[in-house]
């Protein structure tokens, strides 16, 4: 377990806004393992959403260095960082983003689409097989506005997956959804941890955070505290409590 | 990303808004279909012109006498006495460039068949003169060398003379008809040839011989015109040229003199018509033209919106990989596409447009392949000028502000 997936160094991040220097990170230190599943918290101003920018290869530090999958990133100009991006991050964000009036499976291929290695029959299948992962190869012909907001997760996260990442970043995935699909959000998350994938996700709801291995929490730009988990919820044994009628589909 | 991959994203997303899509193609539409239509109507009616013009005769130089004045006072250029049999003679002789040469002498005059009657042109040529305007006998034959030494009484009558004196259709060879109150035998009728360019009648007319129509009809010893044919189109200006040195040294004009003649040929009475209509048609094109800017311009203000409304879907394209070119790449993709479908169906508008109004001007609309192939270029630039800023206005959005948009 010493292959370290992330590696930062004495990271700082400053915005100028104006005039004004706004010191968004102001020194962290983080290693993040490969089959680790991280949750960062944070209020909101504490710095995890700059974090995660720069962790998803969005945004560039200030200072310091940051390593993902032994390779670093500042090096990089943009058009770099996209392909780094196509190659080695997986997305998942809190309101989807799928591509309407797109079906299931077009929206799982897309990011093949910016990898010209990938062919078109290699595409559809790994798309196949991303959604198939998700639970959900009966609805790949299905429109986002036909699906539930659940399902939609799990379409974004079958999108997150097809091109085989890293590590998958989520930015409070379960943030729009209701308790009983935020549960079935992490079953899927844990399910593809259990299979090895590394996930780090963002969330400021600490229930959420329970489900990870590792909870990391910012504040005022740095990290205030690292700390294992040692109460870790399983998400299938919780649904397996929660009453029948709280299942929610509406297609 | 490769092009295939490129046409099929940026295709998907045209398809996402159908009707949006169309609305903004038809500016393209309305524009390319007039810009089709308007040149092939205008190329249409020059051929028309063209073939009119070339009906006339066969690469024919005409022979006129210069207006004359004396003391300042014109006299008109039909009472000019400059041209004389001995002209046709010397140009015959002499001019290379020339295949035929028939003077021409000209008396108008009344008619008369029975108890009907008619006023028309009697026209005295020579045999090639047939040649030259490109008549053709309907029946009967024309009038041979001896009956032109012998300044027979014979003519030949065009189909409006027919018609004015026997009926339509009627077949009058061998009948006999007064001109000017002189018995003439017809023996032959001339083939219908139509309006000419200008809207002249071309079948009122009555052909004799020059030698009959110069002593018996007209009394003078001069003639009126020379018609010739150059040995091709290309020798036209050469057959000029010769024309007006031949006349010049046969009329003994001096070097200061001007011409007491003109020669005219039928390829510059061509240009100069041909160079009007060209000038209607580029003119029509322009305005037609402006629509079409005007669509590029709605592709533009479309992509503009389009750009703002999907900057998340931008964001989220840059988050899972696509570069800042991929992304320019697809939106210029989407105008390319927008403008060239809208170009084929516009030149498929414009042709079917181009027909209606030839059926309706009973002229042919002739679209040439130049213009359907410059339609799609301009198509194209059209597409990649207007789509060009907004696509880049789309390809420097910062991925993590498109990506939090609202």
């Amino acid at each position: 377990m010493n292959n370290n997936i992330i590696e930062i160094k004495s990271l700082r991040k400053d915005y100028h806004v104006g005039e004004v220097t706004v010191h968004a990170l102001r020194g962290v230190d983080l290693k993040i393992h490969e089959g680790e599943f991280v949750a960062i918290m944070g209020a909101s101003g504490s710095g995890k959403s700059t974090m995660l920018n720069i962790l998803g290869c969005l945004d560039k530090p200030t200072f310091g260095d940051y390593l993902l999958d032994g390779i670093n990133v500042n090096t990089m100009n943009n058009d770099a960082l996209a392909r780094f991006r196509n190659k080695k991050l997986g997305f998942v964000f809190q309101s989807y983003n799928l591509l309407a009036r797109t079906t299931a499976l077009e929206n799982v291929e897309l990011p093949l689409f910016y990898n010209p290695q990938v062919r078109s029959r290699e595409r559809k299948e790994s798309a196949l097989r991303a959604l198939e992962a998700v639970g959900l190869s009966d609805r790949m012909h299905h429109m986002p506005n036909q699906l539930s907001g659940g399902q939609q997760q799990r379409v974004a996260i079958a999108r997150s997956l097809v091109n085989d990442p890293v590590l998958i970043l989520a930015d409070e995935p379960t943030g729009n959804l209701d308790t009983r699909t935020s549960f079935e959000i992490m079953e899927l998350f844990q399910d593809l941890n259990d299979k090895g994938r590394t996930i780090v996700y963002v969330t400021h709801e600490t229930d959420i955070a329970k489900f990870a291995t590792r909870n990391v929490t910012f504040r005022d730009g740095k990290i205030q505290r690292e700390s294992i988990v040692n109460e870790r919820l399983n998400a299938r044994e919780i649904l397996e409590t929660l009453p029948v009628e709280a299942i929610e589909e509406f297609d | 990303m490769n092009y295939t991959n490129l046409f099929r994203i940026a295709l998907r997303a045209l398809i996402r808004n159908k009707l949006r899509a169309f609305l903004t193609m038809l500016g393209i539409i309305i524009g390319v279909a007039s810009v089709i239509a308007m040149l092939a109507i205008g190329e249409g009616s020059k051929q028309k012109i063209r073939g009119q013009i070339s009906s006339m005769g066969t690469n024919m130089v005409m022979v006129m006498p210069n207006m004359q004045r004396r003391g300042g006072v014109s006299l008109g250029a039909s009472s000019s006495m400059a041209l004389k049999y001995t002209d046709v003679l010397a140009l015959r002789n002499e001019a290379t460039a020339l295949s035929a040469v028939s003077p021409e002498v000209t008396a108008t005059g009344q008619v008369i068949y029975s108890n009907q009657n008619t006023q028309t042109t009697i026209y005295g040529v020579s045999e090639e003169y047939m040649g030259i305007k490109k008549l053709e006998i309907l029946s009967g034959r024309f009038f041979n060398a001896n009956e032109i030494k012998d300044m027979s009484k014979v003519c030949i009558l065009g189909q409006t003379v027919v018609t004015n004196l026997f009926g339509a259709g009627a077949d009058p060879v061998g009948l006999s008809i007064r001109i000017k109150n002189l018995p003439f035998q017809i023996i032959g009728v001339l083939k219908d040839k139509g309006e000419s360019g200008m809207g002249q009648d071309q079948d009122d007319l009555i052909l004799a011989p020059y030698t009959t129509v110069q002593r018996r009809l007209a009394a003078i010893d001069y003639i009126n015109g020379i018609y010739a044919s150059a040995i091709s189109e290309e020798k036209s200006p050469t057959a000029i040229a010769e024309v007006e040195e031949i006349l010049r040294r046969t009329h003994k004009l001096k070097e200061s003199a001007e011409n007491d003649f003109r020669v005219m040929s039928q390829s510059e009475l061509l240009k100069t018509i041909t160079s009007i209509t060209d000038i209607m048609t580029y003119l029509l094109g322009a305005i037609a033209g402006i629509s079409l800017l005007v669509g590029g311009i709605g592709i533009m203000n479309i992509m503009f919106v389009s750009v703002t409304e999907r900057t998340r879907e931008i964001g989220l394209r840059m988050s899972i990989g696509g570069r800042g070119k991929d992304i320019m790449k697809q939106f210029l993709a989407e105008s390319i596409i927008l403008s060239i479908l809208g170009g084929v169906i516009g030149v498929v508008l414009g042709y079917l447009l181009a027909r209606l109004a030839g059926s309706l001007m009973s002229s042919h609309a002739i679209v040439k392949t130049q213009s359907v192939v410059l339609a799609f270029i301009v198509c194209f630039i059209i597409g990649v000028f207007f789509g060009w800023y907004p696509a880049r206005k789309a390809a420097n959005l910062n991925p993590i502000d498109a990506l939090r948009y609202e």
